[in-house]
């Protein structure tokens, strides 16, 4: 019914899990190839022999974090749920996929859907949801359609909705579709709109949505690849899960690979098994012809850039001194960010020495001032300046006295907001400025007829 | 001029209003499906789904305007989105939509003269890894090079009649 | 704010120093209660909290626990170790508990306002000198408190449309506007008419109504109050005074029996406009915009401003000594008074009524609409209350005083004493009140003057000072605010005048702390009580006498009807 192209090559380096099917050429989006692949057996087990409680148990053995970007542990998120509030919980699954460089969930939704679902029907089951929704992108219409369709397969055969294979408990799915607004990907923010209000985020406290979630009930909200992950944690037991990776860092994580680079793409690793510079230079090839890496983004566009050359050092937290280089940091969660930055969405872009770092940071602050909600001022008034600024500079019209503006007005935003599109926003141009700091106070002295004919624009 | 939608997407907005357990809920759901309708939001439009879901047109509009791929005016018969955002922009985003708006001799964010198109700028489209990246309604195009965007233009004039757009006209 | 823990306080730490504030409330508003201001924009005590304009940013901590023990962390001293929080928290979202500390003084602090500060003039018109706001503008207030000073911006400010007209009363300029949602809150819930809101997103977020509707409701101007900017301005007001020339004196909204509380800015003896004044117990911060337009009838054309015999204007005594002569006259009289007088003017009525002879039929004349369940009730009389505890009157009035036509035409009246109504309007015909002699007292010329043989004026409630009894029985002062026409006797002169001429012996001062002297002992309800010692919100007194009464009034803002339960 649908089709989507394939991957032909999956590099050897990768442990699918998630995305096991999802490129294999004869496997399809129906529930029958679904099923034949095994699929919604661990959920009749599940439904059939296990409790509630057990699984949020295995949850909680598998450590697994959240990959939607904050990497907080998918088991606490759980356990924090009001469960005695008497109001029904809700669960939503955030499919709003909208960290730039990021494209992971895009892959699981059109080419294995029914995993999610599964994913998801077991999340239900274990926090006892009364209904659950998957908040879609409208960036991606086809995986709306994909899904809603795959719901209704799996509703007739039970395995969504009332009473669910006989034992009792039901929850549908609704598919709901966004409409492109990135600040949806905040949970709260997500909320609001699911109420069909303008996103904006909620202030925290008191509206945790563990207690106070959608339509002020307690609700749970995930990551597509977190619930996807469920379904392998309860299949194979959370502590043997939490073997897949390293502690603190299990399972594996689908990296997305994009910008100048020779073999972008999604790359399904084992947590903390690889560094930056197998992702970058093995896994995916390397520099383009004849260039040289000038910056990293190592976590979706907000997280703070690396530049080339440079070195982080400190202690972990098991005390190990570290001395890395880009190359060097550890492809997980607890790496990028002993390096200042994080691993985000687990998006990471690469930039070369083609381009023009302010640009760069021009494209990006024109990105994060466009999706503002524009609720609170510092966000609201602080992103546009940034770009204002940021596109003046990449016109031709550069002070000197700009890098150390940018700086200020970054700090002046990041910790003040109601959510962390504050940081979001501020991030890139803290760093940037403070990495760059030398081409940043240099643009002032380009000739500003330069600016007018450039072949390649980012902005 | 009173906004009536057809049977068929009266009985969906129905349903869809029916899944949720609080109205208000369904209102993007309901957008989406008018705009798909009528090619976008009126003002007439606007206030028959405040009716619809007993809120003021106000409330309504707040929703319409916040979000990008709502649109209150009509566009051209197809849509053009190219990505704006990094991944797309390094790997030549700028260019793909310039050809397109040659192609059609248009601006960013108009109708072209010949009402076949209208070419806009979105932001990140989740698709890096196969960057650039260009909508067209709503088939994702990727990997794009000036001969594909000049392929898929081409296409586009032999599927799509040139002509006025419906709702621009006055 | 709840209202269980009302009396409890808590000690928390403002700057290291001890204070106790009430128990579960906000930082904004427990500072308040000490006299501590964190500045804020978008937080209003009588709206939902929304955090969005992040200038009452604080640091705050709480003393530590052990996680494990739950025992309490001390420092080396021996003091409770303080937890800070990392961030800068909200003051508005941010409840206190026992032993908080919060820091506002400190560096921290200082450049969240300042950040704050410098964002919100980014795109802010920098046109002080000819805003209406200018002068109790939030924003400039702040600028010069916590802003850095100078500006750092140089890019192009955003072009928002800056002359809007949101409803008949309303003018918007959303370049002023920060956004602050305070106007849509109010809007949403406050009157449940949700007609205003936000379109596009960002900083490019524009305040609007639907094309084609208003802000048209009673409540609208509510909205410029509590605009803290200058966007949001009375179409009323706008240009016609600078506010810091505006006197402030407190009074009552007359309009019905809720008596809303309101300040009235005066300049020189002319009112410029009326704005409601806080009052927890009765209209909280608001009031309704028809009452604001009540200052209109001062000055109108139709102003009764001359003591006058048979349409011949005379000096005041002359008027009133032939008045009294007349009410003196044996063979029946008979008082219509009015709702609308203080409560003193309605006591000073009922001494006038036993200096004279025979019972005195007593009416007032009642104002019945339809109550809007908020601020404007059933009763557009804002005293019958008053009239009901001085005794002027014993049951609830009627709109049209058929009894006293019967009395008229059986020949048992033959002179009227009109205080504060028009005869006329009260259904009285012509022909019928042809047949009596009529003294009429009035802030306006009525239809009724020209058939009196006297004319006496008096003074509306803004050029007066005394006391209205609201319907929950409140008794609230109200204040003179401008002088009355030139040759009017000032306060209740004319009242206390009229009562001498009756009997020489009944000699009262005319001001309301004489009356209120001799009313604590006549009338039960207000026994020990002085006109002093009314507090500026009121005080309550006991409706018991009256509770076979069926009042009117309806549901509203804080007032819950005790004939509810009768009706039903």
């Amino acid at each position: 019914m649908f089709s989507v192209p394939k991957s032909t090559e999956i590099h050897p380096s990768e442990r699918r899990i998630i995305l096991k099917h999802a490129d294999d050429p004869e496997y399809d989006i129906s529930i029958d190839c679904y099923t034949r692949h095994g699929g919604y057996d661990v959920l009749k087990e599940a439904v059939a022999n296990r409790k509630p409680e057990d699984l949020c148990q295995e949850v909680m053995d598998s450590e697994v974090r959240g990959r939607g970007g904050a990497g907080f542990p998918a088991g606490m998120k759980w356990k924090f749920l009001d469960r005695k509030s008497g109001k029904p919980i809700y669960l939503i699954c955030n499919a709003d996929e909208s960290e730039p460089g990021t494209f992971k969930d895009r892959q699981i939704i059109h080419k294995d859907p029914h995993q999610l679902i599964e994913g998801m029907m077991l999340t239900a089951f274990a926090t006892n949801c009364a209904l659950a929704f998957i908040y879609i992108r409208e960036e991606m219409p086809l995986g709306a359609q994909i899904l809603e369709a795959a719901i209704e397969e799996a509703r007739a055969q039970n395995l969504v909705g009332e009473n669910i294979l006989g034992s009792g408990y039901s929850c549908d799915i609704i598919v709901h579709r966004g409409a492109a607004a990135y600040i949806c990907g905040e949970e709260t923010g997500l909320i609001e709109s699911l109420e069909g209000k303008r996103a904006y985020p909620r202030i925290k406290p008191p509206y945790f949505p563990a207690a106070l979630g959608l339509y002020m009930c307690p609700t749970i909200v995930n990551n597509v690849e977190t619930l996807c992950n469920v379904k392998h944690i309860v299949d194979m037991g959370g502590k043997n899960y939490a073997q897949i990776g390293k502690p603190g860092n299990t399972g594996t994580r689908i990296w997305c690979l994009s910008g100048q680079v020779r073999n972008p793409g999604y790359y399904e690793l084992e947590n903390g098994k690889f560094t930056y510079g197998d992702l970058i230079f093995e896994i995916g090839g390397g520099l383009r012809e004849g260039r040289t890496l000038q910056a990293v983004i190592p976590g979706g566009s907000s997280a703070k850039v690396w530049r080339a050359g440079e070195r982080f050092t400190g202690k972990l937290k098991n005390g190990e001194a570290f001395n890395w280089g880009i190359e060097d940091v550890p492809l997980d969660f607890d790496g990028p960010m002993a390096a200042g930055s994080m691993s985000g969405s687990g998006a990471v872009i690469v930039i070369d020495d083609s381009v023009d770092i302010v640009e760069v940071l021009a494209n990006i602050n024109a990105f994060y001032a466009h999706e503002s909600c524009g609720q609170c001022t510092p966000c609201r008034e602080g992103s546009l300046w940034m770009k204002k600024i940021t596109t003046r500079m990449a016109n031709g019209g550069a002070r000197e006295e700009d890098a150390d503006l940018l700086a200020s007005i970054g700090d002046q935003i990041a910790g003040r907001t109601i959510c962390a599109h504050g940081e979001a926003c501020s991030w890139p141009t803290q760093s940037f400025v403070a990495k760059f700091h030398d081409k940043f106070v240099e643009k002032a002295k380009e000739d500003p007829e330069k600016a007018k004919v450039r072949p390649f624009r980012l902005v | 001029m009173a906004f009536e939608p057809s049977a068929e997407t009266l009985k969906y907005i129905e349903d869809v209003i029916a899944r949720y357990p609080q109205k208000r809920s369904a209102i993007m759901m309901i957008l989406h499906a008018i705009q798909k309708e009528a090619g976008f939001l009126s003002l007439e439009a606007q206030e028959w789904v405040a009716d619809k879901l007993e809120l003021t047109p106000i409330q309504v509009r707040e929703v319409v305007t916040f979000y990008p791929f709502y649109r209150e005016k009509p566009i051209g018969k197809r849509h053009i989105r190219v990505c704006r955002t990094l991944s797309c922009a390094l790997n030549g985003g700028y260019k793909v939509c310039d050809s397109f708006k040659e192609a059609f001799g248009t601006e960013l964010d108009a109708i072209s003269p010949d009402g076949r198109v209208t070419v806009e700028f979105a932001e990140c489209l989740a698709s890096c890894g196969t960057a650039p990246v260009a909508m067209v309604d709503d088939v994702l195009y990727e990997n794009l090079n000036e001969e594909q965007v000049e392929a898929i233009c081409e296409q586009i004039k032999k599927e799509t009649p040139a002509g006025e757009v419906a709702g621009t006209e006055s | 704010m709840s209202e269980t823990k009302q009396n409890e306080t808590v000690t928390i730490y403002i700057d290291g120093t001890e204070a106790e504030v009430p128990a579960g409330v906000n930082l904004v508003d427990a500072l308040e209660s000490v006299g501590k201001e964190i500045p804020h924009y978008c937080y209003h005590p009588k709206l939902s909290v929304s955090g969005n304009c992040r200038m009452c940013l604080v640091e705050m901590g709480t003393p530590g626990r052990d996680r494990a023990t739950g025992e309490p962390l001390l420092n080396e001293d021996g003091s409770p170790k303080i937890m800070w929080v990392p961030k800068p928290v909200i003051g508005c979202a941010t409840n206190v508990s026992p032993g908080m500390h919060v820091r506002t003084d400190s560096e921290s602090v200082k450049s969240c306002r300042e950040g704050v500060m410098e964002f919100l003039l980014v795109n802010h018109p920098l046109d002080c000198p000819i805003c209406d706001q200018a002068g109790e503008c939030r924003l400039q207030e702040f600028a010069t408190d916590y802003g850095r000073g100078y500006s750092r911006f140089i890019e192009q400010k955003n072009v928002k449309p800056k002359r809007t007209r949101l409803g008949p009363r309303v003018m918007l300029d959303d370049e002023r506007c920060i956004l602050c949602s305070r106007c849509i809150r109010f809007c949403e819930e406050i009157v449940e008419d949700p007609v205003l809101g936000f379109i596009d997103r960002g900083s490019y977020s524009t305040l609007t109504t639907f094309p084609g509707t208003q802000l048209d409701n009673n409540y609208s101007l509510n909205t410029v109050d509590i605009c803290p900017v200058g966007a949001l301005t009375s179409t009323d007001f706008r240009f016609r005074m600078r506010v810091w020339f505006l006197k402030e004196t407190p009074s009552i909204d007359t309009e019905s029996s809720v008596g809303c509380n309101t300040v009235v800015g005066s300049r020189e003896g002319t009112i410029y406009r009326i704005s409601p004044r806080r009052n927890d117990a009765v209209n909280d911060t608001w009031m309704p915009d028809s009452g604001r337009a009540l200052y209109k009838a001062v000055d109108s054309d139709d102003r009764l401003n001359q003591y006058a015999i048979e349409g011949r204007p005379v000096k005041a005594a002359e008027a009133i000594s032939v008045a009294a002569g007349r009410l003196l006259e044996k063979g029946g009289v008979g008082i219509v008074a009015s709702g609308r007088l203080s409560v003193e003017e309605q006591y000073l009525l009922t001494l006038i009524r036993k200096e004279l002879d025979g019972p005195v039929p007593t009416y007032l004349v009642g104002r019945y609409g339809e109550g809007d369940g908020r601020l404007l009730s059933a009763d557009r009389n804002p005293n019958v209350r008053g009239a009901l505890l001085t005794g002027l009157i014993k049951t609830l009035p009627e709109e049209k005083l058929d009894e006293l036509v019967s009395l008229i035409n059986e020949g048992s009246i033959k002179t009227l004493l009109a205080a504060g109504e028009d005869l006329c309007s009260a259904g009285i015909p012509v022909d019928v009140l042809k047949k009596v002699k009529i003294i009429y007292m009035g802030t306006h010329h009525a239809e009724c003057g020209q058939y009196s043989e006297v004319e006496l004026p008096i003074l509306t409630t803004f050029e007066k000072s005394g006391t209205f009894v609201n319907q929950q029985f409140r008794v609230q002062k109200f204040a003179q605010a401008v002088p009355g026409p030139a040759d009017v006797l000032f306060g209740c002169s004319t009242f206390t005048k009229l009562l001498e001429a009756l009997n020489p012996n009944a000699i009262m001062e005319p001001a309301p702390a004489a009356v209120w002297e001799s009313m604590s002992q006549v009338v039960p309800e207000f026994k020990g009580m002085s006109f002093s010692s009314i507090p500026t919100t009121g005080a309550m007194v006991s409706d018991e006498r009256f509770a076979q009464l069926p009042f009117v009034e309806g549901k509203g803002l804080h007032f819950e009807p005790k004939t509810a339960l009768a009706e039903a």
